[in-house]
């Protein structure tokens, strides 16, 4: 006990006084929750379109006047010619053009179905069918309301008398950014873990002084314990940290138990810094430990599904999906923090990852060797 | 001098994959003698040590060091012996003090004993000074005296020393030496690589490795009139290229 003591104050002491530590600790919170959390949206708003009006009649402004009402599009623009405005989607100037012909009004107050034609710039697919859609509501709506005055003076039409209200738990105003938070949170203590761990006992290889180390009688466990322990306090203060910032910034505070969040942390971090001892024992230096801690992670982030639905992966990929333990951690955060999920309603992860950690750690144990041979 | 035999070594060996790197060898070291055990660059010499201080399995034959088998009780002998490697093994961003109480601290020295040791090592070496200085800050020279005072903090009954002089200046060398003869005087065996000639010149008994194995082994005066030579030097020189 005294030995693993002895070594985690001295690596306490060599990580404070490494200059870059202290800012990397505190800013890549800071950073990677305001940045990240508001650029990494799926969110479609604040649309370009380009408005072609061959009609120039009041129907068609107020058509037009439908569609900047709302917050999903800007107007870019608006053309008497459609090679203008074509010029535009090439220029990328504009996303979207919408074209009302000539006849538009007349058209709308015969009952002719009047037409109109939307052009979208479909380079991103999911952008351009959610633009459609967008578009499309704004039409129907646009003539649910033009029907309702045209009723008073002619024959009753029939409308949908059904009307549907969404209602959106558990994030009921739609903010992605809640969505974001956890999985953010997630990925921030994964970075300071593995890079950190990774990094660490590979520094020893490097300036020579794991050798001296493999001389004394310092016992496996006692090593693993000591260099592994400060690196999980820092991982779990970095959760800390980051959910303070969280709530400082957006408000967010956690709907389910923070002893629960920690806790899962807590094993979670296990997996990680196991991985981080696995990478430090199978590389010589800092750069090659690196690299791989890099590879390593953006796999971990990509295949997740913290930007992607797994559900909507290939087989093949849901299946590498669930052999990431961030998928799980990603998963507990978000229930715990949004739903306010309790530890029954987490079992099915929260398994998953306990199993997780004990496998990487006997792994990375077994891995590790004070004599070579 | 009293032939009690402390590191037993027959017929070790270490193979990586068809390199042999250390060749069978065989010898002895008796307890409280300056060991010399030269050789050439890539002659096996670190190999071998490696094998002694158990960082290194052999691939076959027997050593006991310290009375401990290599095979089955490493972690014995890594309690009872001591190592300085080529390589600089402070932590330069850990002040002296600390460097003392850590390493100290792992062999399971009390705080009362790393405190009579640091004393007493600061005060032989005369470096009060340097006490909470991060060890970077130091000259190399003094670097290598903190580290050896270190390595035998927890009195082994032998320190293995790995090219400990390299790239020290003469006089921190000769200084060095004084503080390997006191260690030996007091009844630590020392175990010792080197390629200076007249740090082979100090020692109770040198053998010299050429290409894996042992190509002799004697006390300094019986190899130069073994090999009719007038210096370490020669005899080095005459046996590594197989004169």
């Amino acid at each position: 006990m005294r030995i693993i003591l002895i070594i985690i104050i001295k690596e306490f002491k060599q990580i404070f006084r490494n200059k870059q530590m202290l800012p990397i600790i505190f800013a890549i919170p800071i950073v990677q929750l305001i940045v990240l959390v508001n650029a990494a949206t799926f969110e479609i708003k604040k649309i370009n379109i380009d408005v072609v009006d061959y009609d120039n009649s009041t129907s068609s402004r107020g058509l037009i006047n439908n569609f900047l009402s709302t917050n999903y599009f800007i107007l870019n623009n608006v053309t008497k010619n459609y090679e203008n405005s074509m010029e535009d989607i090439n220029k990328n100037n504009t996303k979207m053009i919408l074209i009302i012909p000539s006849n538009f009004e007349k058209d709308l107050f015969r009952s002719q179905s009047p037409k109109v034609q939307f052009l979208i710039n479909a380079e991103d697919g999911s952008a351009a069918g959610i633009s459609y859609n967008y578009a499309n509501n704004i039409i129907l709506s646009y003539n649910q309301s033009i029907l309702s005055e045209l009723k008073v003076i002619n024959k009753p039409l029939s409308l949908s008398s059904i009307n549907i209200i969404d209602k959106y738990w558990y994030n009921p105003k739609m903010n992605y950014k809640q969505y974001m938070i956890p999985g953010i949170l997630g990925i921030l203590v994964s970075i300071i873990a593995l890079f950190l761990s990774g990094m660490n006992i590979v520094r020893e290889k490097e300036i020579g002084t794991i050798e001296q180390l493999n001389v004394t009688p310092i016992k496996k466990y006692q090593f693993i314990i000591g260099k592994l322990f400060p690196f999980w306090i820092i991982g779990m203060f970095e959760l800390a940290f980051g959910l303070t910032v969280a709530w400082l910034i957006y408000g967010l505070l956690a709907e389910g138990s923070l002893y629960l969040v920690f806790g899962m942390a807590s094993v979670y971090l296990l997996i990680i810094l196991a991985g981080g001892l696995l990478i430090s024992t199978m590389t010589d230096t800092q750069q090659q430990a690196l690299f791989i801690a890099f590879f390593f992670l953006v796999v971990l982030i990509l295949m997740s599904g913290l930007f992607t639905p797994v559900d909507s992966m290939p087989n093949w990929a849901q299946w590498v999906a669930f052999f990431d333990p961030f998928t799980h951690f990603v998963e507990i955060l978000r229930r715990v923090m949004l739903k306010g999920a309790n530890l029954n309603e987490i079992k099915e992860p929260a398994i998953t990852i306990i199993i997780y950690a004990i496998a990487m750690l006997s792994l990375a144990i077994w891995k590790y060797k004070k004599v070579s041979d | 001098m009293n032939k009690e035999i402390i590191i037993k070594v027959e017929n070790l060996t270490k193979k990586f994959g068809n390199f042999v790197a250390v060749d069978s060898i065989s010898f002895e070291v008796y307890k409280g003698e300056i060991f010399g055990f030269l050789g050439a660059n890539g002659a096996g010499k670190t190999t071998a040590i490696k094998m002694l201080i158990a960082l290194h399995s052999p691939s076959s034959g027997k050593a006991n060091v310290a009375g401990f088998d290599v095979f089955k009780e490493s972690e014995k002998i890594k309690k009872n012996i001591g190592y300085m490697s080529q390589k600089f093994s402070l932590y330069e961003d850990l002040t002296v003090q600390e460097n003392i109480n850590f390493y100290g601290g792992i062999y399971g020295l009390s705080k009362k004993e790393l405190k009579e040791k640091s004393e007493i090592l600061f005060k032989e070496l005369g470096i009060e000074e340097f006490r909470n200085e991060m060890v970077v800050s130091l000259p190399l020279g003094w670097k290598q005296k903190i580290a050896f005072s270190i390595a035998v903090i927890h009195n082994p009954s032998i320190v293995f020393l790995d090219e400990p002089t390299g790239g020290v200046d003469p006089i921190t060398r000769r200084q060095f030496w004084e503080m390997i003869y006191k260690a030996a005087h007091n009844g630590t065996t020392i175990f010792v690589t080197t390629h200076y000639m007249d740090e082979a010149e100090y020692c109770d008994r040198v053998s010299i490795m050429v290409d894996g194995k042992i190509a002799d082994l004697d006390t300094p005066q019986m190899l130069k009139n073994k090999h009719n030579a007038k210096s370490m030097d020669e005899v080095f020189i005459k046996l590594a290229r197989g004169l």
